[in-house]
């Protein structure tokens, strides 16, 4: 029986589990059970969601999921993407109106249909993807929808930001406008917008997914501060070691499903893992030895201008090895997308020189080439872009059509042969374990994992000897991203330079031979993958070498 | 802060795929439901019994023979603007200048004919007619599309304003040609020699235009569905980020689909005044540019069903114009049934794509 199964079958022979902790396991301590339920039922429940429903055509998000959130804690919400915990908390906060079930909030039945309302029943989340406007100040920002008695008193309100900013030790201006801001400044405009509107439950989305190591720690040291002035959080987070770093409690979301709950300092990273994916999952990464590396991109002083005049990176050198898995890492934004575009002929170059040096050692410049030159020059190079359905695949075409983009044009016939595709496709659907019902199924109505399948799919059948990849598992769940490592190692096994753009850097340190680390789209170093230091690599992300000199540049 | 504890009256959700029976159930219901409104709104506004209107309607658009012809003269000609228009809304260029060029066409077709009748053979002038009336039509089509492709120009307002430099272009020709003098009419051209007008096919004179646009449907459908140029429209119409990408060479595709798309219109004029008119007004295109829109969205691009879209479309319009003539009613109220029939239509794709939960009267339930 699978793990998770036998999970669910426990839980359904006890009847009243739902205000009880449950472990996991055939050797369940009754003392400790009991200690357990002793401490919880001292606390007071602020939340209770019981039975809740969501479904959307035939996903069905949530299903019957019930939980409890007490007052004072914070609570983590751990579950692979698609799982269903975002779903879970947009209801909480007035988002979408749950199909079925019912809130309970302090003990009183609740409907919540807006933010607005939830906002009066003191629940306040704070977004995945900021919702500001750049040209205000953050003073503006935060009274914005706000309305008031009387006029609007912006000097009152910065009084009351700065009480709050004081409060919890946050760092920032009312006056200083948004788009002077950093990442981490946002998201702390952020949680005070949801503190001055007076929420005691605050609801974070995946907020560490933006930030350095160093500012996930300070957001941290915040939260445990307003754990401290008695407020509740709940966490959205798909990465195990910040549940444990940050959390009280845990509470696993399988396929929509509520799986279980624990208290936090009694679990683990293996245990979590094999209740998020339902089964035993092997959490570590293989990293072959880089196959007779040599040079095969070389890129000396890249300067490249975004089309509004802004220096996106400014004298990047670096050489890419054949057989290699180079790891580019940095916060977002910081030049990757513009360095990978520029390889790949569709960013154009202000300065300096991208080389493509073949077999034999011969270097051809690829800049100023678009991808048709560039693969008339013999040169195979294939590009797993960042925007899968925006820029790789087009949505509402089927896997065929999908398979030919790259393809089309080959021969002279004014008409476009579907037949090779088809094989293509079915290989791959083959290959990779695609789950779709047909070939002709739109590429937008599969699951995240299997539309990057197809993509990294398309990408490796033209067997490239470059293999340039922006945030390639983001989005997919474990089982998926560990198919994708695997493909990239086989393809690293072969020969190909892999470049690889990450925004996890503990996968970036387990899977690259050698990593690029960019700052504000300047080379801030390149490590060793094998000897880096996660503290390091965060560092060299914010400043230029690291602020020591410890960081060994080519 | 008001606390409401009551569920909203109803919400929305998207459905799953519906399978294809039920979707024209839904269909069928949605045109049931518009004749029993309209039935009610012709009782309570005009008095009159609403099946001898719906049948007055019917005899409007199909009662004889040559009502039917007209009817499919009308349908071609609609179908052709439709067809025209369909590659540019399928790359997502809004091309709004349909109407000026049909106009743009049918001016060529007609100054040809003009100055060309007497010189050149029948046969010979149609296919000089045809040539121009394309090329015209193309250009007047490219030129906005140049400029988007260059300079990222608002092609909706470019598109439109060529309609009104088409519609004063011909309206000064029609000055210079009109005959007789001082009627500001072109009349008729050439109606003793019949020069540059297109054969009849036996005795009837819609015949052959239908027939060119058959050939024209054939050839669009194959053309967006198994040409490479109507892949590359696709691709650059759902993202033009993925057809950079893989190397489409956007603004080429742009410019090429507007001459396609400006050329058909042109064809489209070229078989109003050579097939069925022979004279121009500045009001020949009478807004099957933007109707052609309507066609192309309503069957969501796809050429077999614009057949249906555009067969609707004009049986309503033949049978409300009947409508207004026999009960002398004005025009206004067949256009008020022709609304509510197309709203319906239209509507229903909406609860076939989504699903609206009423609120459960049953009170709370407890689980």
């Amino acid at each position: 029986m699978q793990y998770g199964a036998l999970w669910l079958e426990k839980r359904r022979k006890r009847p009243s589990c739902d205000r009880r902790i449950w472990r996991q396991g055939s050797g369940v301590e009754k003392n400790m059970e009991r200690k357990v339920l002793i401490r919880l039922t001292n606390r007071q429940v602020a939340v209770s969601m019981r039975n809740v429903t969501k479904t959307f055509g035939t996903v069905k998000a949530n299903d019957n999921v019930s939980l409890d959130i007490y007052r004072g804690e914070i609570l983590s919400l751990l579950g692979e993407n698609g799982s269903g915990k975002t779903t879970l908390m947009n209801m909480l906060s007035g988002i979408y109106y749950p199909d079925g079930g019912e809130i309970y909030i302090n003990g009183e039945p609740a409907a919540i249909h807006s933010p607005k309302e939830a906002f009066g029943y003191g629940i306040g989340m704070i977004h995945q993807h900021f919702k500001l406007v750049d040209v205000f100040t953050a003073a503006e920002n935060i009274v914005l929808g706000l309305k008031e008695e009387g006029r609007l008193d912006l000097k009152k309100a910065a009084e009351k930001i700065r009480d709050i900013c004081e409060m919890y030790e946050f760092d920032i201006d009312p006056q200083q406008k948004i788009y002077n801001m950093s990442v981490s400044q946002k998201q702390t405009v952020e949680i005070v917008k949801v503190l001055y509107r007076g929420a005691d439950i605050l609801i974070l989305d995946e907020p560490t997914a933006v930030l350095t190591p160093q500012e996930t720690e300070k957001l941290f040291a915040v939260l445990r501060n307003m754990k401290e002035a008695g407020k509740t959080v709940v966490i959205i987070t798909h990465k195990l070691h910040e549940v444990l770093a940050i959390s009280d409690r845990v509470a696993v979301l399988r396929k929509g499903a509520f799986i279980g709950e624990m208290v936090t300092a009694e679990t683990n990273e293996q245990e979590m893992t094999n209740m998020m994916v339902g089964r035993m999952v092997k959490l570590d990464i293989r990293r072959p030895e880089p196959v007779d590396p040599k040079p095969r991109i070389k890129v000396e002083g890249l300067t490249v201008k975004s089309a509004d005049g802004i220096l996106k990176l400014d004298d990047v050198s670096f050489t890419a090895n054949s057989g290699e898995i180079l790891g580019i890492a940095g916060i977002s934004g910081c030049g990757q997308k513009e360095l990978l575009e520029a390889i790949a002929g569709l960013q154009p170059v202000e300065s300096g020189t991208i080389d493509y040096i073949d077999d034999q050692g011969t270097p051809d410049s690829l800049i100023g080439k678009d991808p048709i030159r560039i693969a008339a020059m013999g040169v195979a190079l294939s590009f797993v872009p960042e925007d899968r359905l925006g820029m790789g695949l087009v949505g509402n075409m089927d896997l065929t059509d999908n398979m030919m983009l790259r393809s089309f044009r080959k021969g002279k016939s004014f008409f476009t042969d579907r037949k090779t595709p088809r094989k293509l496709a079915e290989k791959v659907v083959d290959e990779l374990e695609i789950s779709t019902s047909s070939l002709s199924t739109s590429v937008r109505k599969l699951s995240g994992g299997n539309v990057q399948k197809v993509l990294v799919g398309r990408e490796i059948a033209s067997s490239p000897t470059v293999l340039l990849s922006a945030y390639i598992v983001r989005g997919l769940d474990i089982n998926s991203s560990y198919t994708i490592y695997d493909l990239l190692n086989q393809q690293k096994e072969k020969g190909v330079a892999v470049i690889y753009v990450g925004e996890d850097l503990d996968v970036l340190m387990e899977l690259s031979d050698r990593i690029l680390v960019l700052c504000g789209g300047k080379v801030s170093g390149i490590v060793d993958g094998r000897k880096a230091d996660k503290n390091q690599i965060g560092m060299m992300m914010t400043t230029l070498g690291g602020g020591d000199s410890d960081a060994q540049t080519e | 802060m008001r606390k409401q504890n009551k569920e909203p009256l109803f919400h929305i959700t998207k459905r799953k795929e519906l399978p294809l029976a039920k979707v024209w159930l839904v269909r069928l219901g949605a045109i049931v439901a518009a004749l029993i409104v309209c039935a009610i709104v012709t009782t309570a506004m005009t008095g009159l019994d609403p099946f001898s209107v719906f049948g007055t309607m019917i005899d409007g658009a199909i009662g004889t023979e040559r009502k039917t012809w007209i009817l499919f003269k009308e349908l071609a000609i609609l179908l052709s603007v439709a067809l025209a228009l369909t590659p540019a809304f399928k790359m997502k260029f809004w091309n709004l200048g349909g109407e000026g060029q049909i106009l743009i066409g049918a001016w060529a077709t007609a100054l040809c004919m003009i100055y060309m009748g007497d010189v050149i053979p029948s046969g010979l002038l149609i296919l000089i007619c045809f040539v121009a009336a394309v090329i015209c039509g193309a250009i007047w089509a490219m030129i906005p599309a140049f400029f988007k492709a260059k300079w990222n120009t608002n092609e909706t307002l470019f598109t439109l304003m060529m309609n009104y430099v088409a519609i004063q272009l011909v309206a000064y020709f029609v000055i210079i040609w009109e005959v007789p003098k001082g009627s500001g009419k072109v009349g008729i051209i050439n109606q003793q020699t019949m020069a540059g007008w297109m054969p009849y096919v036996g005795t009837n004179s819609y015949l052959l235009v239908i027939l060119c646009v058959a050939v024209l449907t054939a050839a669009m459908f194959v053309y967006l569905k198994y040409s490479k140029q109507g892949y590359e429209i696709s691709v650059v119409g759902e993202s033009k980020r993925t057809a950079s990408y893989v190397g489409i060479k956007v603004d080429r595709v742009i410019i090429r689909t507007l001459l396609l798309s400006g050329a058909i219109c042109g064809l489209t004029g070229w078989l109003i005044v050579s097939g069925i008119d022979h004279t121009i007004t500045t009001t020949l295109a009478g807004g099957r540019g933007f109707l052609g829109i309507m066609v192309s969205w309503l069957a969501q691009f796809n050429v077999i069903a614009m057949i249906f879209a555009s067969l609707l479309i004009v049986f309503l319009e033949q049978g409300a114009g009947e409508i207004s003539t026999s009960f002398g009613l004005n025009q206004s109220f067949a256009d008020i049934l022709t609304g509510i029939i197309l709203f319906f239509i239209i509507g229903c794709e909406f609860f076939i794509n989504y699903k609206v939960h009423m609120r459960k009267r049953s009170g709370k339930e407890e689980a």
